[in-house]
């Protein structure tokens, strides 16, 4: 197989190994800080749910709002509407952490809802137990609902990251570096489509290798699973 | 002591009331092991959750050593809540926690410190039988198992009473009784009261001191096993007793007798040596009865002969023996 010049050129210059780590920087991060946000915000959700914990019908109402509605704008609207927040923010709207604002105001609502379907799962009878036990709602969350769902709570934050992922990819069409910006500047712009496919076969890799990782850790920590 | 003045729980929901308990009065003493037994949707586990509170009751009061639970404030409800062990049907484990960490959970609650909490969960584990299976997750274990996982996780801060929430239904026979052997072994040795709620009549048989019997809401009679099991007054007693109870019978147009055996009347050949005695023939239409410690209870419904002097030699048989008879209509 012939590469074409462009892409040597790109790969003896370390462009495309640079694309790698700034995708994977971008989504690790963005996850990462997503997850820290959303995990509040989907415990909240359930807790004030009419059958959660501690039922806030109001609270439950406008946070729900809120959740839905940034759910429902697709992504590069998101992004577009979105640039002067990032560079509120971050100082810039363009580069790697203009779109790591970008990508975690996407993904916080979504990883909150996982959240909060997770915590549905578990079953109410154990919460009864707790509370049978002496438990209050806080160490019910703490030390019964987070810890027996933890390896749902990881199936969720490992298809959040791929989510992520495949939206780092969608922003650089407004600035967003990484294969993305590789594949859009040098694959379709200049027309080079051996470029863009070697970008298509490293984001796929690197989707079976988080979800590869991530299904060892949650077979690992669920100890449902007889061993 | 537990006591329960015009207890009442009504559900709301968007288009209907549900009253699920109306004016429950019960007193459970300390010390003993109190069965409230009834059938599916009577408003057992509505009871029982009212006893520590997980579900507030709309009328009345629950005092748990005269101290009333609705006037207790919410960190002193927790702190009670740590003297009552609960156990369900659904065992309820937490999944992800091993069997000793499960059973160190309430201690974890109660402040208690890490290697003294494992040194009583270790206790209690031993208790139970399961010494060897500390490490095991729940989902390594049986039924059973788990139950017993259960039981010492309940006893883990040294309760004084302990709610049973269809302990056993979830068990096959054989487990349902070791399990039984259990609770009363914890009653004996430990002193724990126990309230245990069911819908089989065998668990109250097996382990029971004083028994209530709730029907639709209400308390239909309550009193000691034996007597409840002698001479049950309400109808629903009657049918938990004896659930086989038919009324229609196949007759040849004899007076029919209705013969309850009360607790008075030891184990023997009754009827065969009334036939005996009477030189006359019986027909048994039906009979139900239990043994206990050698009494029997229940009732036997036998056909007299149509000659009405054999008849009235059986009446006379009867007067005499000491076996309460009645005619049936
Ligand atoms: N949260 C609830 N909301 C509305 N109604 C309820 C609720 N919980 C129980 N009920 C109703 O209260 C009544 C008593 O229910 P409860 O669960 O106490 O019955 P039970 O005797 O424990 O039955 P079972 O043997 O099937 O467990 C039922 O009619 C039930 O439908
Ligand atoms: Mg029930």
């Amino acid at each position: 197989m012939h590469f074409s010049d462009i892409f040597m050129k790109l790969w003896n210059a370390g462009l495309i190994q640079k694309g790698i780590w700034e995708t994977i920087y971008m989504t690790v991060i963005s996850t990462v800080i997503s997850y820290v946000l959303g995990l509040p915000l989907g415990v909240i959700l359930n807790v004030t749910g009419r059958d959660g914990l501690h039922p806030v019908s109001w609270l439950n109402r406008i946070l729900g709002l809120v959740v839905n509605f940034f759910r429902s704008i697709p992504f590069i609207v998101l992004m577009v509407s979105m640039l002067p927040v990032a560079k509120f923010v971050v100082g810039s709207s363009l580069g790697n952490n203009a779109m790591i604002v970008m990508l975690v105001i996407a993904a916080t609502p979504y990883i909150a809802r996982l959240v909060e379907s997770s915590l549905q799962e578990i079953n109410s009878g154990v919460i009864e137990a707790a509370q049978a036990i002496g438990c209050s709602n806080f160490q019910i969350v703490t030390k019964v609902l987070i810890p027996e769902a933890k390896p749902s709570l990881i199936t969720g934050g490992i298809i959040s990251m791929v989510t992520i992922l495949g939206y780092s990819a969608m922003a650089a069409t407004i600035g967003g570096t990484g294969l993305g910006q590789i594949a859009i500047v040098y694959g379709h712009q200049r027309s080079k489509p051996d470029v863009t496919w070697v970008c298509v076969l490293l984001l796929v890799i690197i989707v079976q290798i988080i979800q590869a990782v991530g299904s060892a850790i949650v077979h690992r920590t669920d100890k449902r699973i007889r061993q | 002591m537990i006591e329960l003045k015009h207890l009442g729980k009504t559900y709301r929901t968007a288009d209907q009331e549900i009253v699920a308990l109306d004016d429950i009065n019960l007193t459970i003493h300390d010390g003993e092991i109190f069965g409230i037994i009834g059938l599916s949707g009577a408003g057992k586990s509505t009871l029982v959750r009212c006893i520590n509170l997980l579900e507030v009751p709309t009328s009345g009061e629950v005092l748990v050593d005269g101290k009333s639970l609705t006037a207790l404030s919410r960190s002193e409800l927790l702190k009670l809540r740590q003297s009552i062990g609960m156990i369900f049907q659904g065992f309820n484990l937490l999944e992800q926690r091993t069997v000793l960490r499960n059973v160190c959970f309430p201690l974890e609650i109660a402040g208690v410190r890490k290697q003294d909490a494992k040194k009583r969960a270790r206790e209690l584990l031993d208790l139970v039988g399961l010494s060897d299976r500390e490490n095991s997750y729940p989902s390594q274990l049986s039924g059973g198992q788990k139950q017993r996982v259960a039981i010492a996780r309940a006893l883990a801060t040294n309760p004084k009473y302990i709610l049973c929430d269809e302990a056993t239904s979830a068990l096959d026979p054989n487990t349902t009784r070791a399990i039984l052997d259990l609770l009363r072994k914890i009653n004996e040795e430990l002193g724990v009261t126990i309230v245990v709620i069911t819908h089989e009549m065998k668990v109250v048989d097996h382990i029971c001191d004083r028994v209530a019997v709730i029907d639709r809401s209400h308390i239909a009679e309550e009193g000691k096993v034996s007597d409840v099991f002698t001479n049950p007054r309400s109808e629903i007693a009657r049918n938990l007793i004896f659930p086989r109870e038919r009324t229609v019978l196949e007759t040849q147009g004899g007076k029919r007798l209705r013969l309850s055996f009360d607790g008075q009347t030891t184990c023997g050949p009754h009827i065969a040596e009334m036939v005996l005695a009477c030189q006359a023939p019986v027909s048994i239409l039906m009979a139900n009865t239990k043994e206990l410690d050698g009494v029997i209870y229940g009732y036997t419904i036998i056909e007299l002969p149509t000659d009405v002097h054999q008849a009235d030699k059986i009446v006379a048989w009867l007067k005499n023996s000491g076996i309460s008879f009645s005619e049936v209509e």
